[in-house]
């Protein structure tokens, strides 16, 4: 073995799939003094890249994952490890095959081509050795393959050492890790300790002890995914290599089954959840197998014995046929089943690489490579932001809670408002006990409960009959109620307020909080006193990063205001660019203030009722904020709507919100204020308005020229981003983010349907539509607009597309349903000269 | 034909002792049974095979000693039967005395076994004398180490290795009793549907009697370690003769 050097640029930890694809992109960006070492030998150090079944499918409902995967197969082939086969999802329900018609849809939205639903006798043709008779159809993905994940590790080392980057360290076991003054220095190992700028925590079920040592978190934990192999085959023994024949997932069993040269492979999702802690995983000595090869539990198997041999009986029910192999195999979990890239908010310099199958591996290690190098990763990767958590979300608690929840569900049928059961009731705001009385129904947003629609609104379903657009389909009934168009009809006739304390609050102060602010965000910063601007923040390339509002609170003090799901990753973005002179300092304020929207026509009267501050248009106009004193609450009033109406966003102390809430809504009974639920607020007002949201809108992916955000004057200060977002704004956007509405909702069988989101948007006659850039056209947000009287949904379209007029269509469950283009930018289909917030 | 196996943690990985040095630590292993013992179950299901008749699998251990019975049921055997204890360890001699209890009781029912078979010695304990004492309790002749065995005319015709080296072939009338090496033959591995057969089947259970030993536990004690040393011999094509120099001293390659 090399000498370990005393001094490295970047040590990666962990020699799985995740590790060499991290040093091998590193090394291809340029990077040099690259270690890479794992505590056993190569190329199997015994981490789950070894036991992994190494099949790869490709479509997924989650965007990132499939643009990331299918990355990760381009490089596999690449690199000459990639054996196409084919895949195919069978289905053994009706609800299943329906979702095999999204799944389609997702493909896409996606651009995974070629895609099939088969009927039963083709998965046959297929897959001869299926028992057809017990499933619906499947879904056929050609593209699927399984690949050789230990080579590709081997690869991509030889090819980082022949490129003079890369010193490799097996039987190296981690010691510790130094961090000082917040920043990550040496990792102590059994052969030595190497000083680092950067440490990259590649160690699959062990990241999370990994990154203690440096007192950092990685929220994941351990999971048993179970496994045998059979054999020997006969019918296999006639087929070359690996594998001849699709991989089959019976998903409706949470299964799946393929071959593997001579033998058939099965592997379980089914059984009970069995998480293991990461300090309870054998060393390599102790294990019988490897350590993440446990000891097989029979009993937590024998359930779906019966499920694969009635699937398969002429392969399983042969009795030379013997189970030769059989495994309790480690991986990772996560508490909501996305990756864990990124640095860690905790320890500058120290890397999460983490909780990544096989199928994405080589394309998370590009993404973390590229992000190291100059924080601009091709694939925007911020649902795997490791950032992305609070505090009670890295507790072992909701760990153990959601990832106990989510096995299950690896092949589960899951709806996109999908909520979890477990660990709630962890943030609640002050208002929550008023909001329960009123029949709150609580959706959960980053801890916080929020009402999504009240109980108490029924009534006024009959006020307005079929303009609340009341759904007949199952689908889009589930996590939905027409109460939530009712609310906002009421809201946009009368008035309404909602719980919005799952904002997350930042105060930016001292006397460089301005020229840091200005660095920051695109818009202007150096408002008055007194001012609220919203503004999108862009990372160097001059790729949005996030959206926020901010309000200018006096010459050194600026408030920050974003969304509860971004808040985390919104702060480690800012703290990590505050100056180093300390001239400016961030203070997380989320859970010192509540806030309350209060909005609607009436809003003005309602407030006027209860403070003696002026809050006329002329005395308090939009776009400003200032303290006001509502009935010996001061509160901060940012008169400001994310739902096109009149009205405030109300900030007070979280210990008076309850006293807030009831003078409120007192003083708001003469004028008939409903309680306003989520549901208005994040989906169908905002839609009215065309409003854009970070994540659905809003990402790396596209530009606020792209985006409709791009102001007609850019400012003269410096700030993140400028010169890339001036090159934008010279040339002509690929495409352009559309409103859309639905022509006519009724589906082949009669029933009105209404779409959720992420379904692709296609020529009248069937084909997706891409841009320029291979960016294919799929709806980033829908919802009713029941001010407007249509379902509305927002799109990118490739420019020749976007015309307002245009006819199209979206894609829903197998169906074309017709769309028509009524807004191309950022015009509002309610109020477009937006009089009602402004009068 | 009757086979008794022994329910003992799976070896493969460094064995470590749990704090109070009574048990091996069990935290990182499966469960299993001594290889002589699979080799005993596939003798058994072979016998039935081809002679006709049934076999019953028997052991004495915890409730969890299902698993192990379930195993010999999922590769043929027909029956199985366990003498449930609470997990505390039986020395040889009580276990043999509640071996041969439960035999005497099962006869008394179903007429005599021809064959009793057990394993040459436990993987855990290697006291290579639970089958010798039930043969002599039962007053039944008895051969340990059985490296092959066939059946003829009443008589077993058990081939062992000599101390020598060579070859004994020793003959036994039945019913007798044979403890058998590993090696006999290649146990099979359990089919899907004897897995499933095997989940299904009734388990007899007996409360043996507990009638005391004389051996007692004082504590384990883990051998030296041995430290094994992985010589590289180069790395591509120029490795290769020394590879097969390596395979010629092992008489793989001529």
């Amino acid at each position: 073995m090399p000498e370990l050097p005393d001094e490295a640029r970047v040590v990666v930890i962990g020699g799985g799939i995740v590790g060499n694809s991290v040093a091998y992109h590193l090394a291809r960006l340029g990077w040099r003094d690259i270690v890479l070492l794992d505590k056993g030998p190569f190329p199997n150090p015994g981490g789950s890249t070894g036991h992994a079944s190494n099949f790869i499918f490709l479509v997924d409902h989650n965007k990132e994952m499939t643009k990331v995967t299918l990355d990760s197969v381009r490089q596999y082939k690449e690199l000459g490890v990639f054996t196409e086969c084919g895949g195919i999802e069978v289905a053994r329900t009706p609800e299943r095959m329906e979702e095999l018609k999204r799944r389609v849809a997702s493909a896409k939205s996606w651009g995974v081509e070629p895609v099939e639903l088969l009927t039963p006798a083709q998965v046959k043709d297929l897959v001869p050795f299926i028992n057809e008779e017990v499933i619906l159809g499947g879904f056929y993905t050609p593209g699927v393959g399984v690949v050789d994940s230990l080579r590709a590790g081997t690869l991509m080392r030889e090819e980082a050492e022949r490129l003079g980057a890369l010193t490799i360290s097996p039987n190296t076991e981690v010691l510790g890790i130094d961090v000082e003054r917040g920043r990550v220095r040496r990792v102590r190992t059994t052969r030595g300790d190497i000083r680092a700028e950067l440490v990259a925590v590649c160690c699959g079920v062990w990241s999370p002890r990994i990154a203690r040592m440096a007192g950092a978190s990685i929220p994941l934990t351990p999971a048993v995914h179970q496994m045998i192999d059979v054999g020997p085959v006969a019918r296999f023994e006639e087929t070359v290599g690996e594998i001849a024949f699709p991989i089959v997932r019976d998903v409706d069993k949470n299964m799946y089954e393929r071959q593997h040269g001579s033998e058939f492979e099965i592997g379980s999702y089914a059984h009970r959840p069995i998480l293991v802690e990461p300090d309870e995983i054998p060393s390599i000595e102790e294990a019988v197998l490897s350590p993440t090869e446990l000891p097989f539990t029979k009993e937590d198997f024998d359930p779906q014995m019966e499920d694969a041999l009635e699937l398969f009986p002429e392969i399983l029910g042969d009795e030379r046929v013997g189970v030769k192999y059989a495994i309790n195999g480690l991986i990772a979990l996560t508490p909501d089943g996305m990756p864990l890239v990124g640095e860690t908010p905790e320890v500058k310099g120290l890397w999460s690489v983490a909780a990544i199958w096989v199928k994405e591996g080589p394309g998370f290690g590009r993404i973390a490579a590229e992000w190291m190098t100059d924080g601009n990763p091709e694939i925007d990767p911020h649902q795997s932001d490791v950032s992305r958590f609070y505090d009670h979300q890295r507790t072992k608690h909701h760990i153990v809670a959601r990832c106990s929840e989510g096995f299950n569900k690896t092949y589960g049928i899951v709806h996109p408002m999908e909520q979890w059961s477990s660990n709630r009731d962890v943030r609640l705001s002050p208002f929550h006990a008023r909001e329960r009385e009123l029949g709150a129904v609580f959706f959960e947003a980053a801890g916080w409960e929020r009402p999504f629609w009240y109980a108490s609104n029924e009534p006024l379903l009959e006020e307005y009959g079929d303009r609340v657009m009341p759904r007949e389909a199952e689908w889009e009934s589930r996590w939905w109620s027409p109460i939530i168009n009712a609310e906002h009809l009421a809201m946009r006739d009368r008035v309404g307020i909602v719980d919005l304390s799952a904002f997350a609050i930042f105060d930016v102060t001292g006397p460089g909080a301005l020229a840091f602010m200005e660095r920051m965000c695109v818009q202007p910063m150096d408002v008055p006193v007194g001012r609220v601007v919203y503004t999108p923040l862009l990372n160097e390339a001059g790729r949005i990063k996030a959206d926020l509002t901010v309000m200018r609170l006096g010459e050194d003090r600026f408030r920050i205001v974003t969304g509860g799901l971004d808040g985390p990753r919104d702060r480690k973005w800012f703290v990590d660019h505050l100056p180093e002179d300390g001239s400016a300092q961030l203070s997380d304020v989320t859970s010192a203030w509540c806030t309350l929207g209060l909005w609607g026509p009436r809003a003005r009267d309602v407030l006027a009722s209860v403070t003696a501050d002026d809050v006329s248009n002329a005395g308090f106009p939009f776009g400003t904020c200032r303290p006001i004193e509502i009935d010996g609450v001061r509160a901060l009033a940012s008169r400001i709507s994310y739902v096109g109406e009149l009205g405030w966003e109300l900030y007070c102390p979280m210990e008076q919100g309850a006293r807030l809430w009831d003078v409120l809504f007192e003083a708001g009974q003469p004028h008939g204020m409903v309680p306003v639920g989520i549901g208005v607020y994040g989906t169908t007002a905002r839609l009215e308005k065309c409003y854009r949201a970070y994540g659905n809108e809003l990402e790396m992916e596209y530009t606020l020229v792209e985006a409709g955000l791009a102001r007609r004057a850019v400012k003269d200060a410096p700030f993140l981003g400028r010169d890339a977002y001036l090159r934008q704004r010279e040339s002509e956007p690929a495409a352009i983010l559309c409103t859309l509405t639905l022509d006519d909702p009724t589906s082949s069988s009669g029933v009105k349907r209404y779409m959720l989101g992420r379904e692709p948007v296609l020529t009248r006659d069937g084909r997706p539509l891409e841009d320029g850039l291979g960016r294919r056209s799929y709806v980033t947000s829908a919802g009713s607009g029941p001010s407007v009287g249509t379902h509305i949904m927002l799109a990118y379209l490739p420019r020749e597309h976007a015309q307002e007029g245009a006819q199209l269509a979206v894609e829903y469950f197998g169906e074309r349903y017709p769309v028509t283009v009524a807004v191309v930018g950022n015009r509002p289909l309610f109020d477009p000269e937006n009089a009602r917030m402004k009068a | 034909m009757l086979v008794c196996v022994k329910r003992v943690p799976t070896t493969g990985g460094k064995i470590t002792l749990t704090p109070d040095e009574q048990e091996i630590d069990t935290r990182f292993s499966g469960w299993t049974v001594s290889p002589h013992e699979e080799c005993a179950v596939e003798g058994a299901v072979r016998i039935v095979e081809a002679h006709g008749g049934t076999s019953t699998v028997l052991t004495l251990g915890p409730a969890a000693a299902e698993e192990q019975l379930r195993d010999a049921l999922a590769v043929g055997v027909n029956d199985a039967v366990l003498l449930e204890t609470d997990g505390s360890e039986w020395d040889p001699e009580e276990t043999a005395r509640a071996i041969a209890g439960a035999v005497a009781g099962l006869e008394a029912d179903r007429g005599p076994f021809d064959l009793l078979l057990f394993g040459n010695e436990a993987a855990d304990t290697a006291d290579h004398q639970v089958g010798i004492r039930v043969a002599h309790a039962l007053g039944r002749p008895c051969v340990a180490g059985a490296k092959a065995l066939e059946l003829r005319d009443g008589t077993a015709v058990v081939r062992r290795e000599a101390p020598d080296g060579g070859w004994e072939v020793v003959e036994a009338p039945l019913p007798a009793v044979l403890t058998v090496k590993e090696g006999i033959n290649l146990p099979r591995y359990p089919s899907v549907p004897g897995r499933i057969r095997a989940k299904k089947k009734e388990i007899h259970r007996v409360a043996p009697e507990r009638t005391g030993g004389r051996v007692r536990k004082r504590r384990l004690v883990l051998p030296p370690e041995r430290k094994e040393q992985a010589e590289i011999l180069g790395h591509g094509p120029e490795a290769a003769p020394k590879v097969v120099e390596v395979l010629r001293s092992l008489g793989l390659v001529r």
